[in-house]
This record gives structure tokens, C-alpha cells and sequence, in this order.
């Protein structure tokens, strides 16, 4: 089928999955046992605050109406109203969004080059002791807890050696990098490192790397399991292939025929691998910034949990669900659009 | 039983490397399971007794794994921690292989509207992030043992679907298939007398794997504050416990259950290789 | 036969498959030369080595196998010896390989003339895109390709046209040797023809060594000077083609040349050799070929016959040419 019917049908797919997401949601936060403001008070509450907080959150309305309401807002951007403050809960997962931003491609990155690297050191090596060594590495990698993983290297490198900060984002008794201001043009992204570098302060980009460097090494060695596992089987059958003896024959350097040759279509399915996992990165986003203190929407969550804040949880799910669609969209557009097999 | 375990054995060792995998991960998970069921026979002392000795004391001969903040031997609670994640990870895969596989099975043999809306929900869920998913749901059910692995269990449940359903297709179109159903067979019968058998072994592998994400899982729940409530040793615990010792360098609180922890994963998953292997052998050499 | 001195001769070559169920040997004990302008026919089944073979000249055995003996002398240079640098240099350049399926042998992501333009800039660095660019369309015109397709995508040709540009890729920076493995395997009878011709006409205008693999014994009896016939690693008739053909003498050697339709023959009964190749993990006593001969006395059965000389360039492994045998 030609590019353009597969890009209708892909996103026309997403639509529905979406949509039973956000249902889905919906009437979990409701119709199971228990009332989510009295869970919130913890049945201790008198009926009037109970009431009062309910009429405050639209929560007293009919379930259709609720329903209704539900996803108007969502076209409106509005994910309803925090438990604790009222405050809008879209505001405050928008604020919390860019840290996360910024561990998770920080972390993929780190998984994707570690297991590339050791992928095709591995499959070049097939069977022998340094096969043996990485494969094992990959598969304890993917084994340990990444909170425990997290709290070793706390360990080694915070309080053991005292080289990284232990946990936050930033040095607190410094401004953090507020971007590129020029005049009255402001323009920043909420990643710490490239709005240091955008404001020009390359200190602040030292700094914002350290306090980046162990949640991101954490959160990448486990995920580049899979990523070196997968590598390796393709690499292996691509340096088998006749394309690859053919253009050994031609006499191309090995880094040529690696890299450029059997990497080049071993890649493909990485890049696809790369959007599955991308659901393990934001489950291990999570636990990583709860270890770290890394104030992104992984810790929004938690923090929401331990508050029973359900309205602002509901909405933090709803955003993690729509993030997820989006990006395997994403990812298989992509590939369509760079195996020029599919294009004709 | 003991003696059909030696041959068993016997036969695995000969199919080279995933024959010994599969042995070591069972060893492995084996013996945990073992010391966690004659744990309050071996502890050197009762886990949960307080100022056993003093607080914090790194390993020694007498504490070979120190002790924590309120002085417990930690030796003892790592013997008895595993007791908890245990029950979740075996009661969770068995809901899960329960639901999963029937629904599988039926939902891919019939085929048409029913798969393709029951798989549209299966790649939802199974695209949604699982420790998230899995939060969600203990959320709303509560805390305790049951209602971790029902939690647990809902998000591997499109794992085993999926695989299922893979094989399924293959298996379908085979003319032995055919000719059962040419015979009037019920579907009920062709399902379970012909399909399930060969799906057999992929289910295996599926529940090893299985099992290990449940304990890591079931871990990571426990880590953020949802764990079980009740007062018993648990390596997810003492985790949590150890975070907010951090500072103080006592790394032998947070070490040794994890260690547990990714032994007992580690069995589970290297069993998991191992089967996974030997089911479906890789081509490995060329050689024209 | 040529005076001159042979472009590349293979002495004793043994390559070895070391797999999980045993040793098995693909090429037992080859030796042939080839000079100027001359053209080698390796012929044999499936199974045979010949292809092993092909690719143990460059150095290009796959995992798991290798060379356990023998040497490749080209142009007074032992190729196996090389530093893997100066090997790989000789690929490309020296010696160059066509393969077998040129759907799979070509990189499906790159365009033809980048293909070119890496070969090309790979061994002299010096050269420049516009100028590789160049030289590749006169290189695809030479083949008999319109020199616009240096711009398409591999699977935008048809079969032939891909072997074309293996053929092409080949000869660019010309080679001294050219190893042509089942070149026309993959394609239809008509293009066959026309590949084997451009082959030969690419031979004699550079004065190439070139080495034909294939298992139809009638696409190398008319275009090579001699021919090699394998079976089961070994070689059991090594001759000038046109004694193959008027006086084939090994067992297997008859059976290949009876089992090829003649157009002039009003009927011909085509006969196959019975049974099949023999599984290299577990060869039988004696002679590989006598499970399948029908001439197979009570030493073929016990001892595996070397190569007796039958003529001044007529080798044969087959104690029926033993002179010493008692009758």
C-alpha cells in the first residue's frame, strides 16, 4: 500500500485507541468501589466538606454529564481541578512536563548508543567470551530494579565519592537557566541544558548535566537491555547476508560495512523497538525520579498518590496515555517513511 | 518425583548452553523459594525483633549483613523478605495465564469482529505504561496481597494474548486443524485438544518472564508506597526503608534485598532464555 | 595452454566448516592455475564447495568456517597470508566477485551511483564525487544500461539489469581476477546468454582471469579454456573444456554430460545421476562418489582415490584410471 493510505489508516487507528483510553480512565476513576472524594478524605470528613467538594469539582453532577464534561475539557485542555488547591491540574502537569522531557531523551539516548555499541561489539564477537559478557550484561541490566540501581549509584557516586549530586535537579542556591531573552522576546524550552546553553552559560550547563548525568545512566542501562539483545540478532543476520559479503568483496572498510552497511538496515527495527519501549521509559520515569527527586510528572504522580489527590492522578494518567499514542504513532510513521521499500 | 527430576536434568544438560540456563535459573529460583519456606527455621534471629543489635552496624561476623535503623538483623529479614513478592508473583500469573489464555485462544480462533475489537484492546493496554497501569489499579482496589497481583495481572494479561494469538494464526490454517473441524468437531474440542498443545510451550516461556516482571513490579510498587501493609520482613520494604538512609552511606540495607530481588528475577528470566532457546532453536550456523 | 606465468594459482586449498555437529570439509585438497585472459569453469552440485571455494580466494569464508591449508598465489602475492588491511585493499581492486542473486547483493537503500561512488572513492580516495559519478555512467553504458539509472534505487531494475551493475561494480577499477559465482542462476535463459557474453567480452578486452561457478556444465563447456568439476569438496576432473566434452572420464563427470539437452538430437533419453549428494558430517568409506557410481568396484568402496594424470592437462579422481590397477 503506498505511504499515504498507511499514514490515513494509522492515525485513523489511533483515534479509537485514545478514545477507549480516555474512557477507560473515566470509568475506573468512578463506577469501581469507592467514591473518589471520600477515598480522598479518607472517610473521615463530615458530609458537608464532602459535598462541598464535590459540587467545587463538578463531581456531583450525573455521570453522563461528568462524562461529557470529561472530554470537552480534554479538547479544551482542561484536566480538571487538584483535590488539594483546585489549582488546574493541566498547569501543573504542564510545569512538571519538561523535566520528564528532559530525562526521557536523555535516558533513551544513553540506552540507544550503549546498546548499539555493545549490539554490534556483540553479533562481530558471536560466541565468543565477549559475546557471552555483553548478553549477560544486557540481561542483568534489565533485571535490576532501576530504583535500586538508582540508590547503588547514589551510593558510589554521591555519598561514596562525592563526585554527583544525590538527587534535584539543579543546585538550589542558584537561578536556574531561564532561556534566550532578548529585549522583550523570550523563548525557553524547560530543558535545564539547552536553555543554559540558550541563555549562554555554559556553568549552568555543567551544572545541569550533573544533576542530569545519574538519573539518565540509571534509567538508560536498564532500558539498553533490549536494545543490545536486538541489535545483536540483527546485526548478526545482516553481516551474514549477501549485501553485506557482497560489499566485503567490494573491498569497503570495516567501519564502512559496520556502520554504514549492516547497521543502516539493522536499524530499522531498533528505531520501531525504541517507540515500545518508550511505555517502560515512562513506568521507569517514575521510579527513577521518585528516587532522585527529579521533579517531573513521574514524581507529580507520586506525590499525587500520597496526597489521594484523584482528580489530578486521573488527569496525569490520561496525559501519560495520550503521550504513549502519540509517540507509537509517531514511531511507525517514521518507519514507513524511511524504509523506501514501502514507499513505492 | 525426585527421580524423574535427575533424568530431567540429565536431558537438559545435553542440549548445551539453554539446557544449562534453564537448570541454573531453576536452581536458582528453587533454592529461594526453598530458603523463603524454611525461613523461620534458619534465621539466625526473628527479623522483626527491634535492637537485636545496635542500629546501623555494617557486616560482621556476628551481623554478616549489619543491621538496619531500629537494630534488625538483616541477614534474617533478607532469609525471610521474600515471602510477600513470592505470593504476588505466583498468584498474579496464575490470573493472568487464567484470563489471558482462554481469552487468547477463543478470541483469535474465532477471528472477525470479536478479535479485531478484543485485540484493539489488548494493544491498548499492553502500549499503556504497566507500572503506571499497574498503580492505577491497586489505587482503586487498595493495598494487600491480592489486589497487587490482580493489578499486576491485568497488565501482563496482552503479553499472553498476544503470543497466544500469534500462534494461533499459525496453527489455524494447518490441514489437521481443518480436518477436525470437516468432522464436526466442537470448537471448544479443536481448541483444547489441538490448538492448546502446541501453544503450550510458547505459554511457558511467556510465564517465566512473566513471573520476573511480576517481582520487579510488585518491587516497584512496594518502593513508592504501595506496597502491602502488613508488618512482615519484605525486600521491597527494606528498600524503601534504606532510601531514607541513604545519606548515611549504610548501603548494607539497601544492598542485600536487592540483591534478593534481582537473584530471584534473574532466575526466572534466565529459565525464561533458557526454554525460550530450546522451544525455538536460532539458526546459528551458515555453511553451504 | 598460455606461456606466460599464471595470474593466480591455488595450491592444496582446504577450508573447513567447524559446526556444532562436527568438522565438516567443503574444499578438500584444491589445486588449479589461471592465467591471462583465460577463462575456469568450477562446476558441481549443490553442496559441492564450489561456492566455498569462490569466496576462500578472497578470504570471504563465512563463520563458522575457515582455511585450514593450502595457499592462494596471486600474481606472486599469497593472498591468505595478507594483513587483513591489504586484503581487504585487494578486494574491489585485484579480485572481484559477482554474486549470485543481485536482488540481495545490492545495498537496497542506496542509490546505484553510490554504490559507484563509495567503491570507487573507497580505493582511491583521491577522486572526486562528480568524477566517480562520471565514470559509473560510462560503467553502466559499457554493461549496456542507460547511464540515467545511476540515480535509481536497486529494486527499481529488473534482475538482469542488477546483475549488469554487479558485473559493472566488478570491472570498475579493473581487476586482474574475476570470480563470477551462478551469475545467471537468477535470471532467464535470454539474459543468461547476454551476461556471459558481456563477461567474456570484458575478459578478453582486459586481459582478466575468469572464474565461472555454476552446476549447468553447458554454460561453461563453450566459454572456458578449462574446466574443474567438483563434488563433495573434492575435485574428480580437472581438464580443458573440450575434453570434458569429447572425452568426459570421470563416473560423475559422464553422468553431468548426459543429463544436458541437445537441441540437434531428434530423441535424447535425459538421464539424472541416481541418488543424491552425500552429507559432508558423514561422507562414505572410500571413493565420496561410489555410493552413486555405476562403475564402483571393491576399492572405491575402501580407499579414496587421489588424482591420476590421464593426459597432458587431464586429471581424474578415479581409480579406473589407475595404471597400476590389476584388471
Amino acid at each position: 500500500m503506498t505511504l499515504r493510505t498507511y499514514i490515513i489508516a494509522r492515525v485513523l487507528l489511533t483515534i479509537p485507541m485514545i478514545f477507549i483510553l480516555l474512557t477507560t480512565v473515566f470509568i475506573v476513576m468512578r463506577v469501581l468501589p469507592g467514591d473518589p472524594v471520600q477515598l480522598h478524605f479518607e472517610k473521615m470528613a463530615s458530609p458537608a466538606a464532602v459535598a462541598a467538594m464535590k459540587a467545587q469539582l463538578g463531581l456531583d453532577k450525573p455521570l453522563w454529564v461528568q462524562y461529557f464534561n470529561y472530554l470537552a475539557g480534554l479538547f479544551r485542555g482542561d484536566l480538571g481541578k487538584s483535590m488539594q488547591d483546585y489549582s488546574p491540574v493541566a498547569s501543573q502537569i504542564f510545569s512538571a512536563f519538561p523535566a520528564t522531557l528532559e530525562l526521557a531523551i536523555c535516558s533513551m539516548t544513553i540506552a540507544i548508543l550503549v546498546g548499539l555499541f555493545l549490539g554490534v561489539e556483540s553479533s562481530k564477537a558471536y560466541n565468543k567470551p565477549k559475546d557471552h559478557v555483553i548478553r549477560v550484561f544486557g540481561i542483568v541490566t534489565y533485571t535490576i530494579p532501576v530504583f535500586f540501581l538508582g540508590m547503588i549509584l547514589q551510593l558510589i557516586f554521591g555519598v561514596g565519592l562525592h563526585w554527583l549530586p544525590v538527587g534535584g535537579r539543579f543546585d538550589p542556591t542558584i537561578e536556574p537557566p531561564s532561556g534566550l531573552t532578548i529585549g522583550s522576546f523570550h523563548f525557553s524550552t524547560g530543558l535545564y541544558t539547552i536553555d543554559s546553553l540558550l541563555g549562554g552559560n555554559v556553568y549552568k550547563f555543567v551544572v545541569s548535566l550533573k544533576y542530569l548525568l545519574l538519573p539518565s545512566l540509571t534509567l538508560g542501562l536498564v532500558l539498553c537491555g533490549v536494545f543490545i539483545r536486538l541489535t545483536r540478532t540483527n546485526m548478526f543476520e545482516t553481516l551474514r547476508s549477501d549485501f553485506v559479503t557482497a560489499a566485503k568483496a567490494r573491498g569497503l572498510k570495516e567501519t564502512t560495512v559496520t556502520y554504514g552497511y549492516a547497521l543502516r538496515n539493522a536499524f530499522l527495527p531498533v528505531l520501531t523497538m525504541m517507540g515500545l519501549q518508550f511505555a517502560l521509559l515512562l513506568g521507569g520515569a517514575v521510579l527513577t525520579e521518585t528516587t532522585f527527586s527529579w521533579p517531573g510528572l513521574g514524581r507529580y504522580l507520586i506525590d499525587r498518590i500520597n496526597f489521594r489527590d484523584y482528580t489530578a492522578i486521573q488527569g496525569v494518567v490520561v496525559v501519560f496515555g495520550i503521550f504513549v499514542s502519540i509517540v507509537s504513532l509517531a514511531v511507525d510513521l517514521l518507519y514507513a517513511y524511511l524504509d523506501p521499500r514501502i514507499r513505492l | 518425583m525426585l527421580s524423574s527430576i535427575f533424568p530431567g536434568i540429565r536431558s537438559l544438560a545435553k542440549r548445551g548452553l539453554a539446557g544449562w540456563l534453564v537448570i541454573f535459573g531453576a536452581v536458582l529460583t528453587g533454592a529461594i523459594v526453598v530458603m523463603t519456606l524454611v525461613s523461620p527455621w534458619i534465621s539466625p534471629h526473628n527479623p522483626s525483633t527491634l535492637n537485636v543489635g545496635h542500629p546501623l552496624l555494617p557486616p560482621s561476623s556476628q551481623f554478616p549483613f549489619g543491621t538496619d535503623d531500629v537494630g534488625r538483623d538483616m541477614l534474617s529479614r533478607v532469609i525471610s523478605g521474600g515471602g510477600t513478592m513470592l505470593q504476588v508473583a505466583v498468584l498474579s500469573v496464575f490470573v493472568c495465564m487464567l484470563v489471558g489464555v482462554p481469552l487468547g485462544l477463543f478470541s483469535s480462533y474465532t477471528g472477525g469482529l470479536v478479535d479485531r475489537f478484543t485485540s484493539l484492546i489488548m494493544d491498548s493496554v499492553y502500549a499503556f505504561p504497566g507500572l503506571v497501569l499497574a498503580i492505577a489499579i491497586t489505587l482503586v482496589l487498595g493495598r494487600g496481597v491480592i489486589n497487587m497481583s490482580l493489578s499486576i495481572a491485568v497488565v501482563y494479561i496482552p503479553s499472553y494474548f498476544r503470543v497466544i494469538r500469534s500462534q494461533v494464526f499459525s496453527i489455524k490454517e494447518l490441514p489437521y486443524v481443518e480436518a477436525a473441524n470437516a468432522a464436526g468437531a466442537k470448537k471448544r474440542t479443536v481448541l483444547s485438544r489441538y490448538v492448546l498443545p502446541n501453544v503450550l510451550p510458547s505459554i511457558v516461556v511467556v510465564a517465566t518472564v512473566n513471573f520476573a516482571d511480576a517481582i520487579l513490579t510488585a518491587a516497584g510498587l512496594t518502593f513508592i508506597g504501595m506496597g502491602v501493609l502488613v508488618n512482615v520482613p519484605d525486600w521491597g520494604w527494606d528498600l524503601t526503608n534504606g532510601r531514607r538512609l541513604l545519606p548515611s552511606g549504610s548501603w548494607w540495607v539497601i544492598a542485600f534485598p536487592g540483591l534478593m530481588i534481582i537473584l530471584l528475577a534473574l532466575g526466572f528470566t534466565l529459565m525464561g532464555e533458557g526454554l525460550s532457546e530450546l522451544l525455538n532453536p536460532k539458526l546459528e550456523e551458515g555453511g553451504k | 595452454m598460455s606461456t606466460e606465468l599464471p595470474l593466480i594459482t591455488v595450491d592444496a586449498l582446504t577450508v573447513e566448516y567447524w559446526t556444532r555437529r562436527g568438522k565438516l570439509r567443503a574444499v578438500d585438497n584444491v589445486s588449479f592455475s589461471l592465467g591471462k585472459a583465460e577463462t575456469l569453469g568450477v562446476v558441481g552440485e549443490s553442496g559441492s564447495g564450489k561456492s566455498t571455494l569462490g569466496l576462500s580466494l578472497i578470504g570471504l569464508v563465512p563463520f563458522p568456517g575457515r582455511v585450514t591449508k593450502g595457499q592462494v598465489v596471486l600474481e606472486g602475492t599469497e593472498v591468505l597470508k595478507m594483513q587483513k588491511n591489504d586484503l581487504r585493499n585487494l578486494r574491489g581492486t585485484k579480485v572481484c566477485y559477482v554474486f549470485q542473486d543481485p536482488m540481495t547483493s545490492l545495498n537496497p537503500v542506496k542509490k546505484i551511483g553510490a554504490h559507484f561512488v563509495e567503491l570507487i572513492q573507497t580505493h582511491q580516495p583521491k577522486v572526486t564525487k562528480e568524477e566517480a559519478l562520471e565514470r559509473a555512467k560510462k560503467l553502466l553504458s559499457d554493461v549496456g544500461i542507460q547511464p540515467e539509472r545511476i540515480n535509481d534505487y536497486p529494486h527499481q531494475l529488473s534482475g538482469g539489469m542488477r546483475q549488469r551493475i554487479m558485473i559493472a561494480l566488478a570491472i570498475a577499477l579493473s581487476p586482474r581476477v574475476v570470480i563470477a559465482d551462478e551469475p545467471t542462476t537468477a535470471l532467464d535463459v535470454i539474459v543468461q546468454a547476454k551476461i556471459l557474453d558481456l563477461l567474456n567480452t570484458f575478459r578478453d578486452a582486459y586481459g582478466m582471469a575468469l572464474i565461472l561457478i555454476t552446476h549447468d556444465l553447458s554454460i561453461v563447456m563453450e566459454r572456458s579454456n578449462r574446466i574443474i568439476v567438483m563434488y563433495a569438496g573434492q575435485i574428480v576432473e580437472y581438464a580443458p573444456s573440450k575434453e570434458i566434452y569429447s572425452n568426459p572420464q570421470h563416473p560423475y563427470s559422464k553422468g553431468l554430460l548426459k543429463s544436458i539437452p541437445n537441441i540437434e538430437l531428434a530423441e535424447q533419453k535425459l538421464e539424472a545421476i541416481p541418488g543424491s549428494p552425500p552429507d559432508l558430517l558423514s561422507l562414505p568409506i572410500g571413493c565420496h562418489f561410489n555410493p552413486r557410481c555405476s562403475y564402483a568396484f571393491e576399492r572405491c568402496r575402501k580407499e579414496v582415490p587421489p588424482l591420476f594424470k590421464t593426459g597432458s592437462e587431464h586429471f581424474v579422481r578415479c581409480f579406473l584410471y589407475d595404471k597400476e590397477r590389476k584388471a
